[in-house]
């Protein structure tokens, strides 16, 4: 099932040997939840452009991480983040930190689906709106079509702009969500396993979405697919229970691991 | 005499149970194939089959004795054929009351032998009835314990009888509820035959206590309730106005910022302003806030009475407002986590979060809260009893009295008039106004919160 072609793999090569800007770095990362501890000093660098692919058993601790780039933990009552996490060089978790401007610049897209009840339309100008990025009615049209656009979903709905975002399939809601998140021009896009709930179809349409979104956004995706994995990302970090196991280029990890569980992990000899 | 018959009766259920369960036993042992059912099903089959049957003969032979020994008695009192209805139950209760050794004045030698006669009548009919009742039971403990074989399907047959139970039981609240409905009806019916419809409906003049003397009972138009009904939409929407924004307001706050140990401690506060007695409401509503909402109503120079609509209507509000909260917090609570943290994650402030998503998604609930507790306040009657007006008025200024549907149904039905009167026939209609506007609030709020749960 490698649905890389040559011209792909070449591309990806190219791109990671570039030595690309860092644009969020963790340092010796710590969450607590209720005093339980969920993830042990990670230091991850997430390079500008690229796609970075969080992987590793289940409750590893992937989401927390993810969580904590753009602070989604803080709406978990009991969660504590220790350590640092930078974006562009300014640490995210300063109290001058305006916590809704930074989730403004990191956006987020999640495991299920969650548009909003309300019209397809209404919910991609969410974002917009409530940042008052459009100036106008048309300017907003043109943000709202320019998304859905980018989320290789408007040739599907826009006859239908006005239904509600509910009534779509469960690939589009999450194309949906997407373009809902690329509406407010984030710098980074945070997905915790985007295509769980799709089928492979729609997994496909999303995966090439984000290999498209790439060229203008920071991605860091998580996901329990190794071929996912391979298939769209450049970098690779390998959790296990709360640690972070190695990191580094997707086809050095998946070809030639340094360590032992990330082999064992990847080969599918433990969960 | 029912109440040790009722004790026997159980008693010879469990004996029925126990035997029938040995029984079962022994044909379970002795059968060759498997047995159908369990021995405790056999059990209850054959206690439902010697208990429910006799039972049922105690209650209806209950209910029909009395009248049975009535009419018999009254049958060889000499002379009572030429009575009247009215006479004829007078003349039983006094010998009846006589009987009970409750005497009033010296009773005639015919009271005396009556008296004779019912107490002969009533313990033969007592001496029957145990011996129906036991006979039933009897007959139905010999066919329970008889049927008992390893074939056959007890556990069908207990099923069968429980479902039977449920049916029954409810059918008891709906067919209450017809009945209360149908004597309603029956009676508002008598009073629109003495005040026509149209006048009740639209009259614009509510002087009940006039219409006692029978040459002003139509005509005059003091029975129109449109005063009466506007008192009390007037009293509901002051209470609305204090209880749907701080109702909800807390809601929100309770759900959305509230710390968790801020919750812990309101929440059940307000669960107890819920259970206060609306008596206590009203006792406040009289004694502490009719006072300075009047004194505030002469200081703003407006005609301000000691019973105010605003003082009733308020203090109704605080009453209804764990109402709307408790209902608001539901409504709240089941909008997904996934919707706030979408919104969220789209860098929305908290407030613009509960704004443009927590809102229209919980609206159905809470519109649906608001009406239940809009039909609350129109049904409430304690409160406005003490706090509101007595008077029929239609007044924009809340610090005057106006009365409600509620206050003169009370009124209507207190005092001694007959029940032939229109005075107290139109507590009914009015009674019927109000079922029907209570019933209309709540169908349209269960309809919201229904269509609203199958959203998510
Ligand atoms: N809201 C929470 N409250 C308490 N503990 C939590 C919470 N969320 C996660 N945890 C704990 O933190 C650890 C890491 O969880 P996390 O959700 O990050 O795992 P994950 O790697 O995303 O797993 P999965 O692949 O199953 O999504 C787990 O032990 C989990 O039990
Ligand atoms: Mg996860």
């Amino acid at each position: 099932m490698n649905m890389l072609t040559d011209a792909a793999v070449e591309q990806k090569l190219h791109s990671t040997s570039n030595e690309a800007a860092i644009k969020m770095r963790g340092k010796d990362v710590t969450v607590h939840y209720n005093g339980k501890q969920a993830l042990f000093g990670v230091n991850l660098d997430v390079p500008e452009q690229q796609v970075t692919a969080l992987i590793g058993p289940s409750g590893c601790g992937k989401s927390t991480f993810l969580r904590s780039l753009n602070r989604m933990n803080d709406t978990i009552e009991g969660c504590r983040v220790g350590g640092e996490i930078t974006l562009d060089g300014d640490d995210v978790y300063d109290p001058r930190i305006d916590v809704v401007e930074l989730r403004a610049r990191v956006g987020m897209v999640f495991q299920k689906p969650n548009p909003f009840p309300k019209s397809i339309y209404e919910n991609v100008a969410y974002g917009p709106r409530i940042h008052g990025i459009a100036r106008n009615k048309s300017e907003l049209d043109q943000i709202v079509e320019s998304s859905l656009e980018k989320a290789a979903l408007w040739s599907e709905v826009k006859d239908r702009l006005n239904e509600p975002g509910t009534g779509l399939s469960g690939g589009q809601q999450q194309r949906l969500c997407i373009a809902r998140a690329i509406a407010v021009s984030p710098e980074v896009i945070l997905m915790d396993e985007p295509c769980s709930a799709l089928d492979p179809i729609a997994t496909a349409k999303v995966e090439e979405l984000i290999d498209e979104l790439r060229e203008n956004y920071t991605i860091v995706i998580v996901t329990h697919s190794m071929q996912q994995a391979a298939r769209v990302s450049q970098r690779t970090a390998m959790f296990h229970l709360g640690y972070l196991v190695e990191e580094g280029a997707t086809d050095k990890m998946f070809t030639n691991p340094d360590d032992k569980r990330t082999q064992d992990y990847i080969t599918g000899r433990f969960g | 005499m029912a109440g040790y018959l009722i004790g026997f009766l159980v008693l010879a259920a469990g004996l029925a149970a126990l035997t029938s369960m040995q029984r079962a036993r022994r044909s379970r042992d002795a059968a060759a194939d498997k047995a159908h059912s369990r021995p405790i099903y056999h059990g209850l089959n054959a206690a439902i089959w010697t208990g429910v049957p006799a039972f049922v003969f105690l209650i209806v032979w209950l209910m029909g004795q009395n009248s049975i020994i009535n009419s018999l008695v009254l049958a060889s009192f000499p002379g009572a054929d030429a009575l009247s209805g009215a006479e004829k139950s007078l003349l039983i209760s006094e010998i009846r009351q006589v009987a009970a050794g409750n005497i009033f004045k010296e009773p005639t030698p015919e009271i005396l032998a009556a008296v004779d006669h019912l107490k002969s009548l009533q313990s033969i009919a007592v001496w029957m009835m145990v011996a129906v009742v036991a006979a039933a039971a009897s007959i139905g403990a010999f066919f329970g314990y008889r049927v008992i074989e390893s074939r056959f399907r007890a556990r069908h047959s207990v099923e069968r009888s429980v479902t039977w139970f449920m049916m029954f039981s409810s059918l008891v609240a709906i067919l209450t509820t017809g009945g209360i409905v149908a004597s309603l009806l029956y009676e508002a019916l008598q009073f629109f035959a003495r005040v026509p419809v149209t006048e009740f409906l639209f009259g614009l003049r509510w002087e009940p206590q006039i219409a006692l003397r029978p040459d002003q009972v139509a005509g005059l138009g003091a029975f129109g309730m449109v005063p009466v009904l506007f008192g009390t939409f007037a009293i509901s929407a002051l209470a609305m106005a204090v209880s749907v924004p701080v109702g909800i307001l807390s809601a929100v706050y309770l759900t959305e910022y509230a710390g968790e140990r801020f919750r812990a401690v309101v929440k059940p506060l307000l669960e107890i302003l819920a259970g206060i007695p609306t008596v206590v409401y009203g006792f406040f509503a009289v004694l502490t806030v009719a006072p300075i909402v009047r004194s505030l109503g002469l200081s703003l120079g407006l005609e301000a009475a000691p019973n105010s609509a605003l003082a009733a209507g308020g203090v109704m509000g605080v009453m209804l407002i764990p109402f709307i909260s408790s209902l608001s917090d539901d409504a709240f609570a089941a909008v997904p986590r996934a919707m706030r943290d979408g919104s969220y994650a789209l860098g929305a402030t908290k407030g613009e979060t509960i704004r443009k998503v927590l809102l229209p998604a919980a609206l159905p609930g809470i519109v649906g809260g608001v009406l239940l507790a809009l039909s609350r306040a129109v049904g409430e009657t304690m409160i406005v009893v003490m706090a509101a007006g007595l008077i029929a008025r239609m007044t924009v200024n809340p610090f005057e009295a106006v009365t409600t549907v509620t206050v003169q149904i009370v009124t209507l039905l207190i005092g001694d008039s007959e029940f032939d009167n229109p005075k107290t026939l139109a507590a009914f209609a009015l009674g019927l106004v109000l079922f029907l506007i209570t019933l209309g609030l709540n169908l349209i709020a269960l309809r919201t919160v229904r269509k609203y749960r199958e959203k998510y």
